[in-house]
């Protein structure tokens, strides 16, 4: 079963190896390999997801695989991979989407010059996303988060010669960098306090109080900023929509359904060791970019960029979720969604792919993701149009889809929270206005699409037709997987994901922290009424009864609440942009300054390139004056005054002591010279000399 | 009148200081060799005279060796004189200053 992990994990691996170095010889660029290294993947986990998970129906279920990777003196870090229940799931949903996405690729990609490359970074991307789920230690899934980071950051900047594709890829980059430094110390404070990294020993140990109170509640805060870059949550939001200037099956598979929701994915993993303050910031957190999210998809005219911002949105849900205790309806929002999702961005995909063509047979170069230049799609793309229709619907949260049961059972265990914790009404009141507007801006974007006249004449129509089938088959697998039906197996009940096989595999994970006794009151976190079991650790028997007749009514008013929005959103989009019986262009005046903040994204670039580039910058230019006034000026002064000190010394050298010693030399040479002219060579001068030399003796001796 | 030492060493003084302008003012190394002679046998006379009138027999000894010092001598100066002549067609002491420095 390892191995069969294994397989999976390294598969797309290979793939990429083989593809980046040898694509460009193989035939169709190598594309096949990549196809089948992940198909064989999604064989592989299926495989497991049925005999495994639904064959055995065992919600302990855990298997791992450690070895000692470095070891210090008698301390040894080890990794490894790790298989349960959550992770079986999310392989299943990562190989699942991405094999499609592989598949759609195939039309999409078709003709690029760098096709191949395309392929082996999909399967870099796989690769790394299989490595984040399987792992069993936040330092490995540190790594691959930044494994992940990096294919994003390829992908994104896949068109590179475009200035705005490789400054998203940059700007995804640097602020996921941001997050990841929060990760990094969080990541450090569980290891100096517990001294491992492994998940499951990082919640024994919580669970024996060596790491509690303040310092447990930043570690998760740390490590949730991790999250908040990776899921795009608010602040760090701003790269997602940037993002979308990579190809539109990147925007499918890595800023949809797999990459972003590796933020989630981690919180749902730490969810056991979260304390109840760090859950309330990320609930709000969570709930803030919801609604934050969805005020500006509501004013986006790119049809990307609206999915973008809904994806923000979704992801807000899941982390508010998470944060408000309903961990199973915040995980299976992220299964859902994932589908949903991929859908939708497959769609637009589709949808600018047709544009292209026409806009290019008519010689224009107008925005092919503008949505004011579509209309009227849906006769000449039916099939585009049905399955996007059906994951709008899902994503709307319309019932009989799988949207309506996750962010029903979102909504439903925020709700409970907040009925138990009156003062925390923000969070609820979040959550369904989000939902309102989602609805609100997905019809939106389906009737200026799809509905009305193609706004770009005639002529051009007769250009318009549909995606070939590579492209329509993960369409049409993908919208199914947004009905009901696949996840309220065996109960089948279209109003509530209790009773299906997922909240009976992923029921709320004990909280550690809770458990130790000091989490006073539970949030709600199972789903209605089967599983429902009193657990003798933080509840008695009243007050689990208490909160679960609280959860049965806050999931039956939450239902009503979001349909009731919902429709209220689909009628409004209906009235304005279908029947056209309310003027947008009026409300848009009326609105004034909200509507310029949901257009301008509330100036969130502005105001970070105002405070934080602006700041960064104008801190490296103050430490490069100080570097180059200061520092520079105190090397170039010590300088100085050694080379005026090398010139007086110089001059000394030159003049005294040379002097001194030519003078020597000077003396020498002049008494040479004296006495060399007595030397003649003349035989009779040395007599000369010697006659005198001996009168003068002999005068010496005579007186 | 019989001879005394005084004359003998006036003499002998006489053909020293000869030799000796000889040796210091002439050009002609041959003439300078002469001179040598010259001062050499003054100084002969001398060490005769004194053997005479002391009397002790050995200056006389002195002269044997003097006069056989002085043949060798000769015999070698001469062969330098006729080397240098060889080389330079003349026996101008002046011109040869070889040996200077």
């Amino acid at each position: 079963m390892l191995g069969l992990a294994l397989y999976i994990l390294l598969a797309p691996l290979v793939a990429f190896t083989i593809v980046i170095f040898f694509g460009r010889k193989l035939p169709r660029g190598g594309d096949f390999i990549s196809l089948f290294a992940i198909w064989s993947g999604l064989a592989a986990s299926l495989y497991l997801f049925f005999t495994q998970m639904l064959g055995h129906y065992d919600p302990a279920f855990a298997l791992s695989y450690r070895f000692d990777w470095v070891t210090w003196g008698t301390y040894k870090l080890n990794i490894g991979i790790a298989i349960d229940n959550m992770s079986m799931m999310m392989l299943v949903v990562v190989t699942l989407v991405s094999s499609l996405v592989h598949l759609f690729s195939v039309g999409y990609m078709k003709g690029d010059p760098k096709y191949h490359r395309f392929f082996s970074f999909l399967s870099f991307f796989s690769f790394s996303m299989i490595g984040l789920v399987l792992a069993d230690n936040l330092l490995i899934i540190y790594a691959f988060w930044e494994l992940v980071g990096l294919s994003s950051y390829l992908l994104i900047g896949f068109w590179h010669e475009k200035d705005s594709a490789s400054n998203a890829a940059k700007k995804a980059f640097v602020t996921n960098r941001v997050g990841d430094a929060g990760m990094l110390i969080g990541m450090l404070i569980c290891f100096t306090a517990l001294g491992t990294l492994n998940l499951v020993e990082l919640k024994d140990g919580v669970a024996q109080g060596h790491l509690a109170g303040g310092l447990l509640t930043a570690a998760g805060i740390l490590l949730f900023m991790g999250a908040v870059g990776k899921s795009a949550q608010f602040p760090l939001h701003v790269w997602l929509p940037d993002a979308m200037e990579g190809p539109t099956p990147v925007s499918a598979l890595i800023h949809a359904a797999t990459m972003v929701a590796a933020g989630v994915y981690l919180v749902a993993r730490l969810f056991p060791i979260l304390t109840p303050d760090a859950s309330l910031v990320i609930a709000y957190v969570g709930g803030f970019t919801a609604i934050f999210a969805a005020t500006i998809a509501v004013a986006q005219n790119d049809i990307k960029r609206v999915l973008a911002y809904s994806t923000v949105s979704q992801l807000g849900y899941m982390v508010m979720a998470l944060g408000t205790g309903a961990f199973t309806a915040g995980f299976f929002h992220l299964v859902t969604h994932a589908m949903f999702k991929a859908c939708l961005f497959l769609g637009s995909g589709s949808i600018i792919f047709a544009m292209h063509h026409v806009l290019h047979n008519i010689h224009s170069h107008d925005d092919a993701q503008d949505m004011r230049n579509m209309g009227g799609l849906k006769k000449y793309m039916p099939v585009t149009f049905w399955t996007f229709l059906i994951a709008t619907t899902a994503l709307a949260g319309v019932p009989f889809t799988s949207g309506f049961l996750s962010k029903d059972a979102i909504l439903g265990g925020t709700l409970a929270f907040a009925m138990e914790h009156p003062k925390h009404w923000l969070l609820p009141a979040f959550g369904f206005a989000a939902a309102g507007l989602t609805a609100f801006y997905m019809f939106r974007l389906v009737y200026l699409t799809f509905y009305g006249t193609f706004r770009k004449g005639s002529e051009a129509e007769s250009h318009l037709h549909e995606s070939p089938r590579v492209m329509t088959v993960p369409l049409i697998v993908l919208a199914s997987l947004s009905i009901f039906f696949f996840y309220a197996a065996p109960a089948f009940n279209p109003t509530t994901p209790a009773g299906g096989w997922f909240a009976t595999l992923f029921p709320t994970p004990e909280n550690v922290t809770l458990a130790s006794g000091r989490y006073v009151s539970p949030a709600s976190s199972r789903l209605g009424d089967e599983a429902v079991e009193p657990t003798a650790e933080h509840a008695s028997g009243t007050e689990a009864l208490h909160s679960a007749h609280l959860e049965h009514l806050a999931h039956n008013w939450a239902m009503l609440i979001s349909i009731l929005v919902a429709g209220l959103g689909i009628w409004i989009a209906t009235l304005a942009y279908y029947k056209w019986k309310i003027d947008p262009e009026k409300w848009r005046l009326r609105f004034g300054v909200a509507y310029r903040g949901m257009y301008n994204k509330w100036w969130c670039d502005e105001v970070y390139k105002a405070t934080a580039i602006n700041g960064t910058l104008g801190l490296s230019k103050g430490l490069a004056w100080f570097d180059g006034a200061i520092l520079d000026g105190i090397v170039n002064g010590s300088a100085t005054v050694t080379r005026l000190f090398s010139t007086v010394q110089g001059w000394f050298d030159n003049k005294v002591v040379d002097g001194l010693v030519n003078l020597t030399a000077m003396v020498v040479g002049f008494w040479a010279h004296f006495v060399r002219s007595f030397q003649t060579g003349q035989v009779q001068r040395y007599l000369l000399y010697t006659l005198a030399g001996v009168g003068i003796v002999i005068i010496l001796v005579v007186i | 009148m019989k001879p005394t030492l005084e004359m003998y060493l006036i003499l002998s003084a006489v053909l020293f200081t000869i030799g000796v302008t000889g040796v210091l003012t002439r050009r002609n190394a041959l003439i300078i060799f002469m001179s040598v002679e010259l001062m050499l046998n003054a100084a002969n006379l001398t060490l005769v005279a004194y053997s005479r009138f002391l009397p002790d027999i050995s200056g006389q000894i002195f002269v044997f060796f003097v006069m056989a010092v002085a043949a060798a001598e000769v015999a070698v100066g001469l062969a330098i004189i006729v080397a240098i002549f060889r080389q330079k067609e003349s026996v101008d002491i002046d011109k040869v200053n070889l040996m200077k420095w």
